[in-house]
């Protein structure tokens, strides 16, 4: 894979040396170039922890909005500008704590946005406390005792709220990763990527660990059933690839507004006529 | 009689809405110019509810403490809002009544005697109400028929039959009431929440997202059910979180966009107010304000969030806040919150309250182009290499939108560099970037309007307000100037940044406000170095009258 491509930029990131997030940077980097997107066409959106940096390391628009609610903002952007490719990059803690609801909802809502979450089990940035998923019995600075909440099961929920594309990757795994971002980028409609990305500062299971846990995945992943079964399977929670691609598509967010109004974009539309103002605030 | 004042009361979910918009129309045609404002409660069924109309041959666009008639539709409600009467008033209702001169009547026992359903209690309540005034049946039926036309035949007959029943009933009666003279014009009515919703689209507005609050809810549903018109794409959000979340995603995108909320959902925009504030993102929030704390009473109204608003946001950044006082100023000052918010890069918010969003207003002549729609694009042309928060010395930086051109465009809610990237760079890129922000304020300050002065020359007493509160301070102040006082007023209606403006020396200055802390006094004891100690406050959850002003006018005199 390359190490420069036309989306690399000189922004000095803030990753510790050697984290995974790096990888999962030229994955994203390759994955767009082999698109043959430009840097124009492409919009990242982020809230705020490590996973959420990435917008700066990486030649595009960029909006890196507040902790949690990187969702809505990239909502609102594709809504305006259907035209623009919206990839959001955010974390565990990011996407599944502070920003819950907007995911859940997100997910209803099928707006034709690519959704990454590096999924460290942990908040890194705050340096280390637990987060949605961090394994039950873990002990972590705000959790002396452990644990004691259940972990989210993130791909589950997308499953069951009818998400049209639903992946997990792994950071370690590279040109995989890659290939399924490329395929979520062009799936329409919402298309949500849980990588795993090992924290190697914070986190105990080595590199090497998650290189032996993890295995791609090989069942037909069109067979809705067979996905919601490995996503609750815990002996599968190691498993790669695509695990859910429904090969009919729903209709995305704002398909109707757009259609009725045979539109392209929101923006650069005209202001509403001083007449049609008048005629509807005298006929209320 | 210079006007007529009429108390519908019932409780929710016995129309008395309809009664009363139906009634306007047939006022309207008449050439009557009306006021009306209601007060419920929140509930849909049962209660307490109310709802007054004030007809006069001009434009008086505020409320009066008490009524001329007062028509009840149940004997709980006669008994719970009879105070609202005059003592020369006339009461109609189902109880007998021994203090007023009055007439027992249930029109729900007569809509079940005569038409078999007491549903068509309301359609006799408007017969009686037209008969009484000796307005034209015609027109009451006709505007029936019109409501009701998508009905069954039996349905419209039904009303038209209890609308002439009622009617009868009312010349029967031998009862009197004088209508003023109507006057020279068809004036038209209007809330707040329609003008508002107009002002946005005017402005360019084409993305709204929100979450029902009471009482913006008018204002968001509006916006929804007139997408067609507007061309506005409206989204109901999860929370008030992602309403204006995403309304700035389509603002950075290059959409002009809003959202509207009452105090809990605006509490929870805040951290998003100052994001739109850090990453220069334009927006427009709406704030329809009800009485607090927390829940308080929903459906109620207040000025209770007027410094709020002002300091919503951690850090320091810049934003405008306008309290509008009337549905004119709403679609104005909505354009020019658009405007400013577009063209400094900041978040503006507009008051409103429940008195705004649910009371009619009436107009003949209307500032249509007071303000106008201003766009203030870069040209991407222009530029070799783009900075979105390039320095300026104005502190505003160009601003273009993602995919617009071949130019790049970051924003970034950490403090950042020209680029918008992550900056540490404490005195040569966090500081200066910090000050360019706050620099915009400059400029914009100049833009704000200062306050509306009425009679303050001579004047020994100022009444100082702000927002919806206006029509009524100045009915407050014209009546005390006919019993010779010298009373003037100071009203403001553009609040953030505080216009510059001097104020006059040698008046006793009191502030007249909605709300239990006299916030609009401590701002402007704050802003202007001023020591204001009096102040005329209201916070039961209704609207200011005059008639309160007048009495309160008097204790402060006969206090100093
Ligand atoms: C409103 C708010 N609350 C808390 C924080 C502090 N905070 C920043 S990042 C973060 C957690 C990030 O976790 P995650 O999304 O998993 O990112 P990671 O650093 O693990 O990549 C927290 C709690 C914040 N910035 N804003
Ligand atoms: S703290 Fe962990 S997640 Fe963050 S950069 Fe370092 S290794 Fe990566
Ligand atoms: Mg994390």
């Amino acid at each position: 894979m390359k190490s420069k491509t036309k989306f690399s930029n000189n922004v000095p990131s803030q990753w510790c040396p050697g984290c995974p997030n790096h990888l999962i940077l030229k994955a994203l980097q390759n994955g767009l170039e082999e698109l043959e997107l430009t840097p124009q066409e492409v919009c990242l959106v982020s809230g705020i922890g490590q996973a959420a940096k990435l917008p700066h390391y990486l030649k595009g628009n960029f909006f890196n909005g507040l902790h949690g609610r990187a969702l809505p903002v990239a909502t609102g952007i594709k809504l305006a500008n259907p035209k623009l490719k919206v990839i959001v990059t955010t974390g565990d803690g990011d996407c599944y704590g502070e920003g819950g609801n907007h995911f859940l909802h997100t997910l209803r809502r099928n707006p034709d946005i690519t959704l990454l979450v590096h999924n460290n089990s942990i908040y890194a940035l705050t340096k280390g406390q637990a987060s949605p998923t961090t394994p039950k019995g873990e002990k972590r600075a705000l959790n002396p005792r452990g644990v004691e909440d259940e972990p989210l099961n993130p791909l589950a929920l997308a499953l069951i709220q009818g998400t049209g594309f639903v992946a997990r990757c792994s950071a370690l795994e590279i040109e995989h990763l890659k290939e399924v971002i490329k395929e979520a980028i062009n799936y329409p409609g919402l298309a949500y990527v849980d990588i795993l990305q090992p924290c190697i500062s914070w986190l105990k299971p080595s590199l090497e660990t998650l290189k032996k846990e993890t295995f791609f995945l090989s069942h037909d992943p069109q067979d809705f059933e067979q996905a919601l079964k490995i996503a609750l399977d815990p002996a599968q929670k190691w498993g790669l690839g695509i695990i859910y691609k429904n090969p009919w598509p729903k209709p995305v967010l704002g398909e109707g507004f757009y259609q009725h109004f045979s539109l392209e974009q929101l923006t650069h539309l005209p202001p509403l006529d001083l007449t049609i103002a008048q005629n509807l605030l005298k006929a209320h | 009689m210079k006007e007529l004042t009429i108390s519908l009361v019932g409780s929710a979910g016995e129309g008395l809405d309809s009664i009363g918009s139906l009634f306007s129309t047939v006022l309207a045609e008449h050439k009557y110019a009306l006021f009306s404002w209601k007060e419920y409660e929140s509930r849909v069924r049962g209660g307490f509810n109310s709802y007054h109309l004030k007809i006069s041959s001009q434009p008086q666009n505020y409320p009066r403490e008490q009524s001329d008639l007062l028509l009840a539709l149940n004997p709980e409600a006669q008994d719970k809002y009879t105070s609202l009467l005059k003592p020369s008033g006339l009461l109609i209702g189902p109880k007998e009544n021994s203090r007023f001169q009055s007439l027992v009547l249930s029109f729900k026992d007569l809509a079940k005697k005569e038409l078999g359903n007491s549903l068509y209690a309301n359609a006799i309540a408007l017969g009686f109400l037209t008969g009484i005034l000796k307005l034209k049946l015609e027109l009451l039926l006709e505007a029936l028929q019109k409501k009701f036309a998508t009905k069954s035949l039996a349905i419209i007959n039904n009303n038209l039959e209890g609308a002439r029943l009622g009617y009868g009933q009312a010349l029967d009666s031998s009862l009197n009431l004088t209508l003023p003279p109507s006057g020279e014009h068809n004036y038209f009515f209007t809330t707040g929440h329609p003008a508002t919703a107009l002002g946005a689209a005017r402005a360019g507005c084409h993305f709204m997202a929100a979450y029902p609050m009471t009482p913006s809810t008018g204002l968001i549903t509006y916006l929804s059910q007139k997408q067609e018109e507007l061309k506005v794409f409206t989204l109901q959000a999860e929370d008030e979180i992602a309403a204006i979340n995403l309304a700035l995603g389509a603002s950075f995108a290059g959409v002009r966009s809003m959202t509207a909320t009452s105090g809990g959902g605006f509490a929870l925009m805040v951290e998003s107010i100052s994001l739109a504030g850090m990453t220069e993102t334009p927006v427009v929030i709406v704030l329809a304000q009800r009485p607090g704390p927390a829940t308080g009473l929903p459906t109620r109204t207040a000025q209770g969030d007027l410094l709020f608003a002002i300091f919503a946001g951690h850090g320091e950044f810049p934003k405008v806040v306008f309290a509008p006082s009337d549905p004119e100023e709403l679609y104005l000052k909505t354009i020019k919150a658009f405007n400013l918010a577009y063209k400094y890069q900041l978040p503006a918010i507009i008051l409103t309250d429940q008195f705004l969003a649910d009371s009619n207003f009436s107009y003949w002549d209307f500032n249509w182009e007071g303000e106008t729609p201003q766009f203030f694009r870069a040209n991407p042309s222009e530029f070799k290499e783009y900075k979105r928060y390039q320095f300026t010395p104005s502190g505003i930086s160009p601003r273009l939108c993602p995919g617009q051109s071949v130019h790049l465009v970051g924003a970034d809610s950490d403090e950042h560099d020209e680029w918008g990237h992550i900056t540490e760079e404490l005195d040569k890129v966090a500081k200066p970037m910090l000050e360019k922000r706050l620099n915009k304020l400059k400029e914009l300050q100049k833009e704000i309007a200062p306050p509306l002065e009425v009679d303050i020359a001579d004047s020994k007493y100022i009444f100082i307000s702000f927002g919806s509160t206006k029509e009524s301070v100045l009915a407050a102040q014209k009546h005390l100037r006919t019993k010779g006082e010298k009373v003037g007023v100071i009203h403001f209606s553009e609040l953030w940044p505080l216009p510059s403006y001097s104020f006059p020396q040698n008046a006793l200055l009191i502030t007249v406000e909605n709300n239990a802390t006299a916030q609009l006094a401590k701002l402007l004891n704050l802003g202007y170095s001023l020591n204001l100690k009096h102040s005329i406050l209201k916070y039961n959850g209704l609207p200011l009258t005059p008639e309160e002003i007048g009495r309160k006018f008097d204790e402060i005199q006969n206090q100093i």
